[in-house]
């Protein structure tokens, strides 16, 4: 009993202060990529040959698709001038799949609060029902340890269930396999209305590493319509929280900027 | 007649022409007799062969000589089984048959392992549903079925559990997966690509640093590329760090799994702390990025060197604290110790892998039965147990990860100069490279075959978990089905990993 204590105390309070603190997210994080298409050379297609996955497109304002993006080095390794790199912006989600194409010295849309209605009932207490439908593990992970005392998801109102007749929606991870498809259509007739789908991960969104194999089907929004889209591969867990609490409307941009200016003043 | 195979190491590349091809009878009689000796079979697999015909594969391992042989036969429609004879053999010829459609006639229990439309003629099949065949039932007074899944109720991968039970005892598990396929093995072939290393390292992407070695290393002995020194010790500590992450991940969860919640919170927090000293290394806490043929993305200079080992000191002091509460408490103890139980003998018949077999007090680890890399130099020793229940399984992971945390140390104190990455050049035509990794679940196997252009014919891979999900079902049997979280916990397989 003494060393249950003891120990209790020596692991202290570990929760993030997250959203009212920026994360302290290691030097090498690679977040959203910032493009300085100045320095291309004409002709240069460097990054779109070392894309793995067709991310970049190279016709018109060099944009990368961050729903396709794996957010791995190869691009920015390639390109001789450093018209990529990977910056440290780490709040990602969008609500629209089209935001997620991000061009040269354009800002990315954040995502937004819920709509009206669905918000007034969803807002301040979401029941989530993870499904993994090809998932690597690696989302699921990153998911998983919002419920740890690090992120203690449960503080916003936010929690997973075990059923989907629990949730108020689904999130979900990995390509969409063809033979998790009809569990992951049934999985969502299951839960009542109204109710929301969150696609997490670059798998989630666009099929990820799996993109076109005939065995998977590109996606969430293949088959259901999608709320809420997190990019990464996989999403640091703070990418995926930031992404939960813009979607509740518990970050607020305008907010935030107001509370940095109140403090410095 | 007696043919000798050719003997080869892990990571060397042999021609394909030094590889016998055998007649089916011997084929048989050299995996059986070798396998009654000691030997593992490491892989028995199909590729296509030039004449329309299908060739098995084999990969026999002996780790008392540390050497690894091969040999292949070809056949048709149907050849016999080996699993009644050479019960390791189960689990791949299920996949050959779903694969080829090739019959290994007699086995004793032919049904689909991934539900989806063979690789030969596809177009003349259509894939079967998944989870719609054949199970095991039992049938009398108050016998009953439980069904689970593919949606299960914690935030995990999709699988299909068949529970026969009598009461709270289950008689029989079946396991039935495929749910997460996403044909990783067709898209390998033609490879590598630009592509390739990204579907390896999502393969298991818990295990994303075990795959893309195993892989990196298959592609640098095929090519003739020499691993700088300073490369082969940072894989290492990654392959180390990504033990320790998910060791204390699964003693976490092992305790929440008994309701005993100051080692699961613990234990949840500390795990992040080790997957953040891999993100240090190379941006990604699962390793993404980091490991590309011919070396590593990213180094490790003296100032993060210090501040990793002080980090690592700092987490597994406070793991140490965690886990010692659960060793020191009688209630966890009583539901770990006696549950799900295999014996020695039971885990060598099945071939396991890794910790589940470590804890069977079977030595088998590939770090020391066939080294590549750092491994040949800086030598972790076996840790085992020998009670095969979930306490063992839980405490070969902890003394593994006291292991893991000293090498680590020591690689990060005596980082060899040089460089980081050596070029690759093209691979080797028609050659075949077996390369063997042991990740956290166990031993990852790639085996490699190049066409005649120095592309890949075939690559295939067998994850842990594709030897160790039997274990867990046999593990089951007469125990209560409400253990079942704890047993499927203490053996935490990888469904994609599987699946492929």
């Amino acid at each position: 009993m003494t060393s249950l204590l003891i120990t209790r105390l020596r692991q202290g309070k570990r929760t993030l202060p997250f959203p009212d603190a920026e994360p302290n997210l290691p030097e090498r994080f690679r977040g959203l990529p910032i493009i300085d298409q100045s320095r291309c050379p004409s002709g240069c297609e460097a990054c779109v040959d070392a894309c793995p996955t067709d991310a970049i497109a190279n016709n018109g304002p060099l944009a990368i698709d961050l729903g396709r993006c794996l957010f791995c080095p190869e691009c920015s390794n390639a390109c001789p001038d450093g018209a990529i790199q990977f910056g440290r912006q780490y709040r990602l989600a969008t609500t629209d799949r089209t935001d997620l194409v991000v061009e040269a010295g354009q800002p990315l849309k954040l995502a937004r609060r819920l709509a009206g209605d669905i918000h007034r009932i969803l807002g301040r207490s979401l029941k989530l029902r993870q499904v993994s439908a090809g998932g690597c593990n690696g989302c699921e992970a990153d998911v998983n340890v919002l419920n740890t005392v690090v992120f203690d998801l449960g503080r916003f109102g936010i929690q997973f269930v075990a059923s989907p007749r629990h949730a108020d929606g689904l999130l979900i991870t990995g390509p969409v396999t063809r033979n998790m498809c009809a569990a992951l259509e049934k999985t969502y007739q299951a839960v009542p209305d109204p109710k929301i789908v969150i696609a997490v991960g670059a798998c989630a969104i666009a099929g990820g590493p799996f993109r076109d194999h005939p065995e998977v089907l590109n996606g969430a929004n293949s088959i259901l319509p999608v709320n809420l889209f997190i990019p990464g591969c996989p999403p640091h867990p703070v990418t995926i929280l930031d992404g939960l609490l813009r979607l509740l409307g518990k970050i607020n941009d305008a907010e935030r900027t107001s509370a940095v200016a109140r403090g410095s003043g | 007649m007696t043919i000798s195979l050719p003997s080869f190491h892990n990571g060397e590349p042999i021609p394909l022409t030094s590889v016998p091809c055998l007649p089916v009878r011997e084929f048989r009689a050299k995996i059986i007799s070798a396998v009654r000796e000691g030997s593992t079979l490491t892989a028995l697999f199909g590729a296509p062969a030039e004449n329309g015909r299908i060739q098995l594969l084999s990969v026999l391992a002996d780790s008392v000589t540390g050497s690894l042989s091969a040999l292949r036969a070809e056949v048709n429609e149907a050849y016999p089984c080996l699993t009644v004879e050479c019960p390791q053999a189960h689990w791949f010829e299920r996949e050959i048959a779903e694969q080829w459609k090739v019959e290994p006639q007699g086995h004793p229990w032919l049904k689909p392992i991934r539900f989806h439309a063979p690789y030969r003629s596809p177009a003349a099949a259509r894939a079967p549903l998944p989870g719609v065949t054949d199970f095991f039932a039992v049938s009398g007074d108050e016998v009953h079925e439980v069904a689970v899944g593919p949606v299960h109720a914690g935030i995990i991968e999709p699988g299909h559990f068949r529970f026969q039970c009598h009461g709270e005892r289950v008689f029989h598990l079946e396991i039935s997966l495929g749910y997460q396929h996403r044909g990783i093995e067709s898209a390998l072939v033609g490879g590598p690509g630009k592509r390739t290393i990204h579907e390896i390292e999502t393969l298991s992407g818990d295990a994303s640093i075990g795959h893309a070695t195993a892989y990196c290393e298959a592609v640098e002995g095929l090519s003739g590329a020499a691993l700088p020194a300073r490369a082969q010790v940072l894989r290492g500590i990654a392959l180390e760090l990504e033990r320790l992450a998910n060791h204390t991940g699964d003693l976490g969860a092992l305790a929440g799994d008994v309701g005993y919640l100051p080692t699961a919170a613990y234990c949840g927090r500390i795990r992040g702390d080790f997957l953040n000293l891999t993100a240090a290394i190379c941006g990604s806490r699962f390793g993404r990025g980091l490991i590309r043929p011919g070396g590593v993305l990213f180094d490790v200079d003296t100032q993060l060197a210090a501040e990793l080992t002080h980090r690592l000191d700092t987490a597994l002091k406070d793991v140490g604290d965690a886990v010692r509460l659960m060793w020191d408490t009688p209630s966890v103890q009583a539901r770990f110790q006696d549950t799900g139980a295999i014996t020695s003998r039971t885990c060598e018949t099945l071939g396991l892998v890794g910790p589940a077999a470590r804890a069977c007090g079977v030595e088998r680890d590939i770090r020391q039965d066939f080294p590549s890399g750092v491994f040949r130099f800086a030598q972790i020793p076996i840790s085992k147990w020998d009670t095969g229940d979930v306490f063992a399984r839980a405490w070969v992971r902890w003394l593994e990860m006291q292991r893991s945390g000293v090498f680590v140390r020591e690689q990060l104190a005596s980082l060899p100069q040089g460089p980081t990455r050596a070029t690759v050049g093209p691979l080797m035509p028609a050659h075949l490279i077996v390369s063997l990794t042991e990740g956290w679940r166990g031993e990852i196997s790639h085996v490699a075959i190049t066409d005649n252009s120095g592309r890949f014919a075939r690559y295939k891979v067998i994850d842990p978990s594709f030897r160790n999900w039997m274990g867990l079902a046999i593990a089951m049997r007469n125990e209560q089905i409400s253990d079942f979280p704890l047993c499927n916990k203490s053996f935490n397989l990888s469904y994609c990993g599987h699946d492929l």
